[in-house]
């Protein structure tokens, strides 16, 4: 009966699903274009104004140097993140910051969120590194004096920064042509092209094809029973990705405008669970058509006023498919999704004072889905958003605070159908102080108080025989204190430390989580969790030189005690959250000596539970795996050869993120950048 | 200054060297070391004041099969000895260490039948056959999408949803699988209606709800009647839209459960009389599940409504031959207000004593309550997730 909920599965499971797998119990930044921003915005900045919550990035070398696969396994070195991850390069990947669940993550490409108002969620295993400069991710929100008021509405925010073309004295143009290869029997191809057409006009292009059978062995042993080894099907994933954008320079400001392509075929190897082995074969796929343009402008109109507008139109297309006549243990779904959005924002940066700001951001944005469900109510939403904000900086000490005001308005085909407006105001507070400043030996402290919330998604509220139009939004509320310290040495081993430690405390109230109904095949989602958070991120950075070698480390760890508070009378209340761990770990080694490059990196998770019921049926194991890149540069008259091999799971280990769902032992990848 | 820094150099070196080292120890200490082990059965006393030693007349104790959430293999048998008030919670993989990936994923149906033990794993598409006494794997016999089993003379017959695919892939009519019990394979089938549930055997015929869950809103509204002499369909009983539960009374009547579709139409219990293969009665009683004790049959309803968003939960006993409700709460202490969604009912037809099964919120483990006749809650254990099919048995398991 996974057929009962075929469509369900794809398209609001691995939302609803993966939280109804918690169901009842428990779910995503910019160097070089930053600098487009920074550039601009250091003019009204004082020294203490960039932003107090500090960010967490992996850009440049240390990204290009990482064996991964996409933006979610980089992710998974950032302290306070959760990945789930369905094993495999087409298995859905989401990030959960901090325990307060996926849905609670903004994840911004250049600068605009990516919506998916069908459910939420953004899948990060399906955005490569390829043509990645940096990735971000901050806790409460980005404390940019310009930016958009969807940089407010989100717990915690991911920005993945597209490259932004560089042309060295005299060269035109960049060429980047790159092969990977690897296991799974994985071929991605792709191309980067920069061309500078005039001093102040640059285009891009950039495209990528991927292709991969998604089979890998696995295996489930018990030292007292059964032992197995199998392999995963029908986890096949084509793709190709195109983008093609605009750069322009004015004297007080700059602008961009890019075009995105995303199509995918894939297979769903579904939940590995009892039966005769090679009886029946998974099958069920799903197609994703992915459109977006989106353009960005901005310009100090006077040394006091700046003007930052942004605009997106996304179009995206989801077909799911599951057929009896190839499995006959399954429900015939032919589902089409359809899902529209328009997006338009202003915001506005005025300095009062040299240590007075202000801005206001408006955003409005249109959301529209179309599908072929039964008695579906076809559901229109428009928002708006409005941030105010004001920021303070003295010597030593900064701070700022912002009001976001959230109008919803859901409008639905089918009379009564629609979950009606929601208006509804949330408040961060950002402090920051700074006892030691000596450039090269900081110290800083700082906290935070944000509440926010999120949205029903229209699966939630319109999904047939699961959507609940009577649920409220989910809030959430952050109160966070921490400190950085740093030190830069000019001479020795250790050229520079940083040390970075936050504290917090988080609640999420009236959690959207599923129930069931009558039987476990008929699902609702209603507004009943509650959950608190208790949590340590802490991460310490170093660089070393010995001679001609560069070292560079990055390790983090995250304590999260998150706790099932939903339920006074059950006896698993307070009991850990399905899929945090108490503990998790992660280093980064990174070596460079002349063209070569070594890295390493380790991921530790440590002991969970697959339900808030914290008993032995529902344990999971520590896991820990460990990844190995080797890099060459070669250098041919103008064109730059980098080759990277990586072996990644080293020690093969056999483990699950998700029940059920195993993920890949060692494998390999082969990577070729040819660079002109 | 610079001799001061000199010296922590050195020390820097150190702490480097340091720091790699522990990396690197991390990792090739990465085989991990603990070794995975079959999660053990667990035992828990209830209250033995509340044990009554007239349990032991006849029946010895049941088996309870929790169906575990869908995609999460969590399909757990547990048992209850009523000669000690034991209730083992687990028991199948401890017995049977060797069957890859333990029980399955969701367990649909249960019974005993010729010394074993029929389990019904609709999501792992097989009949689990284990021995009675011991829970021991026997054999499994594969059944797509197997639903419900009942069982006559040498032969066990499963409803299942995977019927002959057609040329609309959405107009799937399911079948009834027969198996020979001896040779303990399917040895021949009968296509009924879409997605048959609940099957029960009276006379020489085998009657089939069938539900139409795949096409919602065009559900089906029938009875298959199967002539098990010929194994063919030879009537189909209009009854209602999206029946589920058969339950066949003393005076040989058969009692039929429809889901309602969620929306308009709420669960309702029917009444078909198989003379004249129609339907003789119905009642405004909504039914998720019933069972049969002399004349009294318990009936719990888990109506829900996706108009109002809210369950109303229900409790009836019906006398089978006045077909009038004797009581609508047959809990009388109140602990009905304790149960969140019940999922399973029995009754000892010796003592009368019976149960009730609270799933919970699903993900959770649920509970078992035990009631005396008059409705007064006995003792509580809890169960594996979703607790749901009982089977008594008149033979006790025996364990260490």
């Amino acid at each position: 009966m996974k057929q009962l909920l075929g469509c369900f599965v794809v398209v609001f499971v691995q939302h609803a699903y993966a939280q109804s797998v918690e169901k009842a119990g428990d779910s995503v930044p910019l160097d070089t274009v930053r600098h487009l921003y920074e550039v601009t915005v250091t003019a009204h900045r004082d020294k203490g104004g960039s932003s107090i919550i500090p960010v967490q990035q992996l850009k440049g070398k240390e990204l290009e140097r990482l064996s991964v696969h996409s933006v979610a396994d980089a992710m998974r070195y950032f302290a306070g993140v959760q990945i789930k991850d369905y094993g495999g390069i087409g298995g859905l990947k989401t990030v959960n910051v901090r325990s307060l669940g996926t849905n609670h993550t903004g994840v911004f490409y250049d600068g605009i969120q990516l919506g998916n108002a069908q459910n939420g969620q953004i899948d990060l295993g399906r955005f490569s590194l390829d043509n990645m400069e940096a990735l971000q991710l901050y806790n409460g929100e980005k404390s940019d004096l310009l930016q958009t008021a969807k940089d407010y509405a989100s717990a915690s925010t991911v920005y993945l920064q597209t490259r932004k073309p560089l042309f060295t004295t005299h060269k035109r143009y960049n060429l980047n042509v790159a092969m990977k290869a690897g296991s799974f029997d994985t071929y991605n191809p792709s191309l980067l092209w920069e061309q500078k057409l005039t001093e102040k006009l640059s285009a891009q292009f950039s495209g990528e094809y991927m292709s991969t059978s998604g089979r890998y062995k696995f295996s489930y042993a018990k030292k007292n029973g059964y032992d197995t080894t199998e392999v995963r099907r029908n986890g096949d994933v084509s793709a190709l990705r195109t983008e093609a954008a605009l750069f322009g320079k004015s004297k007080d400001g700059e602008w961009r405008a890019k075009v995105y392509f995303y199509n995918s075929e894939r297979g769903f190897p579904g939940a590995s669970v009892r039966e005769e082995p090679g009886k029946y074969r998974h099958q069920d796929r799903q197609w994703d058509t992915s459109v977006f343009g989106q353009g960005t402008f901005r310009r100090n109109f006077t040394n006091r006023y700046s003007l930052l507008l942004n605009t997106k139109v996304a179009y995206d297309y989801l077909h799911y498919l599951s057929d009896p006549r190839l499995d006959v243990t399954t429900m015939y779904t032919d589902n089409h999704y359809h899902q529209s959005e328009a997006y338009l924002s202003a915001a506005h940066l005025y300095q009062i004072r040299t240590w007075w700001q202000v801005s206001l951001s408006n955003d409005v944005q249109y959301n529209y889905l179309d599908a072929d469900l039964v008695n579906f109510v076809y559901p229109t939403r428009w928002t708006l958003l409005s941030a105010l904000s004001t920021s303070l900086h003295w010597d030593k000490l900064s701070f700022r605070m912002s009001g976001l005001q959230t109008y919803v308005n859901d409008k639905t085909r089918m009379v009564g159908g629609s979950a009606g407006s929601k208006n509804r105001f949330t408040p961060a507070l950002i402090l920051g102080y700074q006892p030691l400043d000596k450039g090269n030996h900081d110290l800083s402290l700082r906290a935070f108080y944000k509440r926010i919330f999120r949205m029903p998604t229209f699966n939630d509220l319109y999904y047939t025989f699961i959507g609940n139009k009577d649920l409220k939004p989910e809030y959430t509320t952050q109160y966070n204190v921490g400190g950085t310290y740093k030190r830069v040495w000019e001479e020795g081993l250790l050229r520079s430390a940083e040390l970075r430690a936050d504290g917090y405390y988080n609640e999420v109230e009236d959690k959207i989580v599923a129930m069931p109904t009558t039987n476990q095949f008929r699902w609702t989602m209603m507004n009943f969790g509650l959950c608190h958070i208790w949590g340590l991120d802490a991460s310490l950075r170093t660089s070393w030189r010995l001679g001609k070698l560069d070292v560079s480390t990055n390790c983090s760890y995250t304590f999260n005690r998150a706790m099932d508070h939903t339920d006074k009378d059950s006896p698993f209340y307070g009991g850990q959250l399905p899929y945090i761990p108490w503990h998790a770990f992660s280093a980064i080694v990174g070596l460079s000596w002349r063209d070569w490059a070594f890295n390493y990196s380790f991921i530790y998770t440590g002991e969970r539970y697959e339900a808030s019921a914290n008993i032995p049926e529902n344990y999971s194991k520590p896991w820990y795996t460990s990844d190995l890149s080797l890099t060459k540069l070669v250098r041919i008259k103008k064109c730059t050869l980098r080759i990277t091999g990586e072996v990644n799971n080293v020690f093969n280990q056999q483990y699950e993120v998700v029940q059920c769902y195993p993920m890949p032992g060692t494998n390999f990848k082969v990577k070729i950048n040819v660079m002109i | 200054m610079e001799e001061k820094r000199k010296i922590p150099n050195g020390n820097k070196n150190r702490a480097f060297g340091c720091a790699l080292m522990s990396i690197l120890l991390l990792s090739t200490a990465s085989c991990r070391t603990e070794d995975e082990y079959i999660v053990p059965s667990q035992e828990e006393q209830v209250d033995t004041a509340q044990v009554s030693m007239k349990d032991t007349a006849s029946v010895k104790g049941f088996y309870l099969l929790n169906e575990g959430n869908m995609g999460s293999n969590k399909c757990t048998l547990d048992y209850y000895d009523a000669l000690t008030g034991k209730y083992i919670r687990n028991i199948y993989a401890e017995v049977n260490p060797g069957v890859v990936k333990e029980l399955g994923d969701v367990g649909n149906d249960l019974q005993i039948y010729d010394g074993k033990l029929w389990a019904v794993i609709n999501c792992s598409h097989f009949v689990e056959v284990m021995d009675a006494a011991t829970a021991k794997h026997i054999t499994q016999i594969s059944i797509p999408n197997c639903r419900y089993i009942a069982f006559h003379d040498r032969y066990a017959y499963v409803s299942s949803y995977a019927g002959p695919v057609q040329i609309d892939p959405n107009a799937r009519l399911g079948y009834v699988a027969r198996i020979d019990i001896d040779r303990m394979e399917v040895i021949d089938t009968c296509t009924v209606g879409y997605q048959p549930d609940e099957i029960v055997v009276h006379g020489s015929k085998l009657y089939v709800a069938n539900s139409g869950g795949y096409r919602f809103p065009n559900y089906d509204r029938t009875i298959s009647v199967i002539d098990l002499n010929t194994f063919t369909v030879t009537n189909t009983i209009d009854v209602a839209i999206n029946l589920h539960r058969l339950e066949a009374d003393r005076q040989g009547y058969i009692w039929v459960s429809s889901r309602g579709d969620y929306y308009g139409y709420g669960s309702k219990t029917y009444v078909i009389d198989p003379h004249t293969e129609t339907v003789c009665d119905s009642l405004d009683v909504p039914n998720s599940e019933m069972t049969l004790a002399g004349d009294s049959l318990y009936v719990y309803g888990t109506d829900w409504s996706y108009v109002t968003n809210e369950w109303t939960i229900s409790y009836h006993i019906i006398n089978t031959r006045t077909r009038k409700v004797v009581t609508d709460r047959f809990i009388t202490d109140g602990t009905d207000r304790k149960i969140r969604m019940p999922y399973g009912v029995a009754v000892n037809r010796t003592t009368r004593e019976f149960y009730v099964t609270d799933a919970g919120n699903y993900v959770s483990p649920g509970y078992l309550y035990c009631f005396t006749p008059e409705g007064t809650m006995k003792w509580r254990v809890r169960t594996g997730d979703i607790p749901a099919h009982f089977a008594f048995t008149t033979i006790p398991l025996k364990y260490e």
